[in-house]
């Protein structure tokens, strides 16, 4: 039992170390710094410049709204990464490094070593989630309501989210090892699909009926709610109705059953994959063109 | 006795052209899951932009006179996205790829123009982001309703090929460039994603950046030189002419169409020069084969 644990420890602990190399030792670190503020901060101006035209041209202000559309992309940035990390380790290791074929054969759990290798991004995008908060706060009159009693359910609540995350990127992970080289498009295609039905940028109720009964289904639209709930300001999140359910705790409820359905998926995916990738000699294929 | 027999250097390179643009076309339609990967999946993102404008519009009291054109801009931002990600991905940091998998060297070697190399890159990549494109644009009209205005067509292809030409020849230019900064193209690539669909306006009319103050017409100015923001602006001004009274355009159509060609003839140039200078570069300094780094 030991043994198992320190394997998998050694596994993510190393992993980890290698991921922090990759994302950070190409430059300095105040370079670094400023490469990992100026991608979330531009894409939180678009958003601002959108809200902009649309006053100009609607006629209207919708402070609320805006609020409603800014914290929902800020919280995407840790998404989008936290998928994107998780999912790339694999095509990055067989096409881009051609080193999966040694880190596989190693004395390793690789599962524990995808999870390891997507812990940078995890980092990197919480650090970038929280300059986007702190950007908005201080230039564009976004309004936070934190107090100190909601921050065992804000951590709580990204701790799940995180969780479930990190199952749904290892069962992406997983079918790459049976796909050509698809990352970009899976980069963009797979938090797009997020981005559309769980409520990120708008309401869910400006979806059609059957959009808005994919994003039900979706536990990630029941995060982007629940910490939209405990950071924003009362009013400004009552004043965009959602149409979905107000109770944290049912929330986090949904939230620690996904997280443990999608631990268990990404486990059989895994094996499944990974099995199916060596009977066919996939494991370490290039797809360059 | 040997013979030899002289090759005309024009057939020569148009063969490297095809042989380029071959693996791209028919390679990539070997593993036909690209569709789904590249152009069904992106459709979503932008899907979302589509509906941030319908949210917004859905406030109590918002004019929707100008819907449709706004959620048109976002399709036409779309569209021109797929050709942006082509051009960082698939040009600019092409070589560096290819240098990382092992063929530069063998592209060195062989006796072609290295600008048919790239033209066939472009050429390849130009046909298979089309597809991504066209999906766009098809979503746009079925799926989202936007009303096009095509009373000028000949105006709208020859902006479109301009800003693709000028575009794609910054893309031969970066991927010289982007050899000479070895592992830092990657991030060069990550970096000029959302940064760019912001300067260029892929999402709302670019004059709104003006609205930021001195720091905005400075980033006008700026963003003027990647030839998707004057492209975009032009595009947009032909197909929703009425937009807002015109009060949003950058310039007038034919003035943007003429920086566009200007454009397309400096980055064909700059990529030429830079290109010879890359390989002057990589053979004195032996970085030519170089992994890695």
């Amino acid at each position: 039992m030991n043994a198992t644990v320190n394997r998998h420890w050694r596994s993510f602990k190393w992993a980890a170390w290698l991921g922090w190399q990759i994302e950070s030792n190409w430059t300095e670190p105040w370079l670094f710094a400023i490469y990992s503020v100026i991608k979330p901060v531009a894409g939180a101006f678009i958003l601002v410049l959108m809200y902009v035209v649309f006053t100009v041209i609607g006629n209207v202000q919708d402070l609320a709204r805006f609020n409603f559309v800014y914290v929902g992309n800020a919280f995407f940035i840790f998404v989008g990464n936290t998928l994107f990390g998780t999912f790339q380790v694999i095509q990055a290791d067989r096409e881009w490094y051609q080193t999966l074929r040694y880190t596989y054969i190693s004395p390793i759990s690789y599962y524990t070593y995808i999870v390891g290798r997507a812990a940078t991004k995890v980092a990197v995008a919480a650090f970038a989630v929280l300059i986007t908060i702190a950007f908005g706060v201080a230039f564009l009159g976004i309004k936070i309501d934190l107090s100190a009693w909601e921050l065992p359910a804000f951590f709580a609540a990204m701790a799940l989210g995180a969780f479930t995350l990190v199952g749904i990127g290892v069962s992406l992970a997983a079918l790459s090892f049976l796909t050509a080289r698809h990352v970009r498009g899976l980069a963009e295609g797979v938090p797009g699909v997020f981005y559309l039905f769980c409520g990120v940028l708008f309401p869910l109720t400006v979806l059609p009926d059957w959009g808005q009964s994919i994003g039900k289904a979706i536990p990630l639209t029941y995060w982007f709610h629940l910490i939209r709930q405990i950071t924003m300001p009362a009013d400004y999140f009552a004043a965009v109705p959602t149409g979905l359910t107000t109770d944290p705790l049912e929330i986090m409820a949904l939230l620690a059953v996904s997280a443990t359905g999608f631990f268990l998926l990404s486990i059989g995916l895994f094996r499944l994959m990974e099995y199916l990738a060596r009977r066919a000699g996939k494991l370490d294929m290039t797809t360059n063109y | 006795m040997t013979s030899t027999r002289s090759v005309n250097p024009l057939a020569l390179n148009l063969r490297a052209v095809v042989g380029r643009a071959y693996p791209r076309i028919i390679g990539a339609n070997r593993e036909p899951s690209w569709v789904f990967f590249d152009a069904i999946l992106p459709l979503l993102g932008i899907a979302a932009y589509v509906f941030i404008y319908e949210g917004f519009f859905r406030a109590p009291g918002a004019d929707r006179t100008f819907a449709n054109a706004m959620i048109g801009f976002v399709v036409l931002g779309g569209t021109m996205t797929a050709f942006w990600m082509n051009v960082l991905w698939s040009m600019a940091s092409q070589l560096y790829w290819e240098k990382e998998m092992g063929n530069l060297q063998l592209y060195m070697m062989a006796p072609m123009s290295r600008m048919a190399l790239l033209g066939g890159m472009a050429l390849g990549g130009m046909f298979m982001t089309s597809t991504r494109a066209i999906v766009t644009l098809v979503a746009g009209v079925f799926v989202f309703g936007v009303h096009f205005d095509l009373a000028n067509p000949l105006m709208i292809l020859a902006v479109f090929f301009a800003t693709l030409v000028a575009l794609y020849g910054m893309g031969m230019m970066l991927a010289s460039l982007y050899l000479l900064y070895g592992r830092e193209a990657w991030h060069m690539s990550a970096l000029l994603e959302e940064p760019i669909f912001l300067v260029s306006g892929f999402y709302f009319p670019i004059r709104a950046i003006e609205g930021v103050g001195a720091w905005g017409r400075a980033v006008l100015f700026g963003a003027a030189i990647i030839p998707a923001t004057l492209g975009l602006d032009a595009l947009r001004q032909l197909i929703f002419p009425g937009f807002f009274g015109g009060k949003f355009w950058l310039l007038s159509v034919e003035l943007e169409f003429a920086i566009l060609v200007v454009l397309c003839v400096v980055f064909l140039v700059l990529a030429r020069v830079s290109l010879g200078y890359l390989e002057m570069l990589a053979k004195r300094e032996g970085r030519l084969t170089s992994r890695h780094q």
